[in-house]
């Protein structure tokens, strides 16, 4: 397998909230100021650390959900029930707080500007956090390469960056494909879960020889990870990230 | 003390047998790179490749012929979550590797799909390490690693590789694929050597 060689030290550094977004009912954007960050690339991940007033601390990992080539970094906090630090980023921090982050971290979920390859993105629910980078990513290095998306939800208000999918998705090489699996707008199919035929219909084929990046809850990325396989692309081209 | 959230609290459940940053969980969450191999166990081999290029091969039936052990331990993954007094069945590396001619101080575990993992060799004799096979009185799941996985469980659990196929010994370290990316090269929870540096 090709990776990234990253070997040096992280340390922790002070992240300022400089603007938040509510992107869903349980999950909202922060948008942070890092003086010192290194940059990062689409699909890596920083980790959280917050201390309490009396020292007591707790870390999470998060993905990046922002093109650096943008000059910017973004996480995308879905609340997960009893989530200490997930709790806290959702309901409580605000613009002007600070807490620490170190980063970023990952060198195999990652997509570079200067991949040729054909790029298919699959995502659930919040797990389409990166994959929102690579395609914020692949829009701002203009790439070429062909890229899709098809993003698991459950109803049209769980859609996390709607509007800017809606924008990416108008050039000609970018496809967005949402899979409602409860509930679609009116006047939409509504899919059901990812299946064999869903893939065939929507995904590059394995002729194409895409790299494909799959990322969400673990059930949803093992279904759709067997069902990748079953059709004929290569292991070793299908990359995954799962949560929890 | 550094940047303080004045509205956060946390949860608390800190307990002296957690190791720092941890939390424990009910559930098995599953940490890998690409799809889950499945291995057959009539496909199933196990190689040791020592530093002089000698092999010493298992199959599934002769993997099960060992003297088998029960191991209950506690679990670490470097995504945070740990679960305690986790049940397995397997074979110590003791009994794999008693006549295996070998003075290499580290082994690279390789597994089924491509992935790697290295480990000082002093970290899988003298008890703490197996090839496990049996997850709660059932056969390890793919997704959890089967048919058979390394056990290190007192280092961060992705040096526990899934769908292991082999070890191979050698005088130098040669860093494995999450060390490559950035992991620690030894990972242990109790010094939270999450990442390369740490």
């Amino acid at each position: 397998m090709e990776r990234t060689a990253i070997r040096r030290r992280l340390s922790w550094q002070v992240a300022t909230v400089t603007d938040v977004r509510r992107e869903t009912a349980t999950a909202r954007t922060l948008v942070l100021d890092v003086p010192e960050w290194p940059g990062h690339l689409a699909g890596q991940h920083l980790d959280v650390r917050l201390t309490a007033p009396d020292g007591y601390r707790a870390s999470r990992s998060y993905s990046i959900a922002s093109a650096w080539a943008d000059g910017t970094i973004e996480l995308t906090v879905e609340q997960v029930p009893d989530g200490e630090v997930s709790t806290y980023l959702v309901d409580v921090v605000k613009v002007g707080d600070q807490f620490e982050v170190r980063g970023p971290v990952g060198g195999w979920f990652v997509w570079k500007p200067e991949q040729e390859e054909p790029v298919q993105l699959i995502g659930g629910g919040s797990g389409v956090a990166p994959l929102m980078s690579m395609l914020r990513t692949h829009a701002a290095a203009a790439s070429m390469v062909p890229v899709r998306l098809l993003y698991s939800v459950r109803r049209p208000a769980s859609v996390i960056y709607v509007g800017d999918l809606k924008e990416l998705a108008a050039a000609d090489h970018v496809d967005v494909r949402l899979v409602y699996t409860r509930e679609a707008p009116a006047g939409e199919p509504r899919i059901g879960r990812i299946d064999a035929d869903v893939i065939e219909r929507f995904a590059f084929t394995p002729a194409e020889s895409p790299t494909t990046y799959v990322c969400g809850p673990t059930p949803f990325v093992e279904t759709v990870a067997d069902l990748l396989v079953a059709a004929g692309h290569d292991p070793a081209r299908v990359r995954t990230e799962r949560f929890g | 003390m550094g940047i303080v959230s004045e509205g956060f609290s946390g949860r608390r459940r800190g307990r002296a047998d957690l190791p720092p940053g941890q939390y424990v969980t009910q559930d098995f969450p599953v940490l890998s790179a690409g799809p889950t191999p499945h291995i057959r166990t009539e496909h199933w081999e196990f190689t040791v490749t020592t530093e002089t290029g000698e092999a010493y091969r298992w199959d599934w039936a002769g993997l099960l012929a060992l003297p088998a052990e029960e191991i209950t331990k506690d679990i670490h993954c470097v995504t945070r979550w740990s679960k305690f007094e986790t049940n397995w069945k397997g074979v110590s590396l003791d009994t794999l590797l008693a006549d295996v001619e070998t003075a290499a101080d580290f082994a690279l575990a390789h597994s089924y799909g491509g992935y790697t993992t290295n480990l000082p060799m002093d970290d899988l004799l003298d008890g703490q390490a197996w090839i496990a096979y049996e997850y709660d009185h059932e056969p390890v799941d793919p997704e959890h690693g089967g048919p058979a996985r390394l056990l290190v469980p007192h280092l961060y659990f992705w040096k526990s590789a899934k769908w292991v196929r082999g070890l191979v010994l050698s005088d130098t370290e040669d860093l494995g694929f999450w060390e490559t990316a950035g992991y620690h090269e030894y990972g242990d929870p109790w010094k939270e050597q999450r990442y390369a540096g740490d």
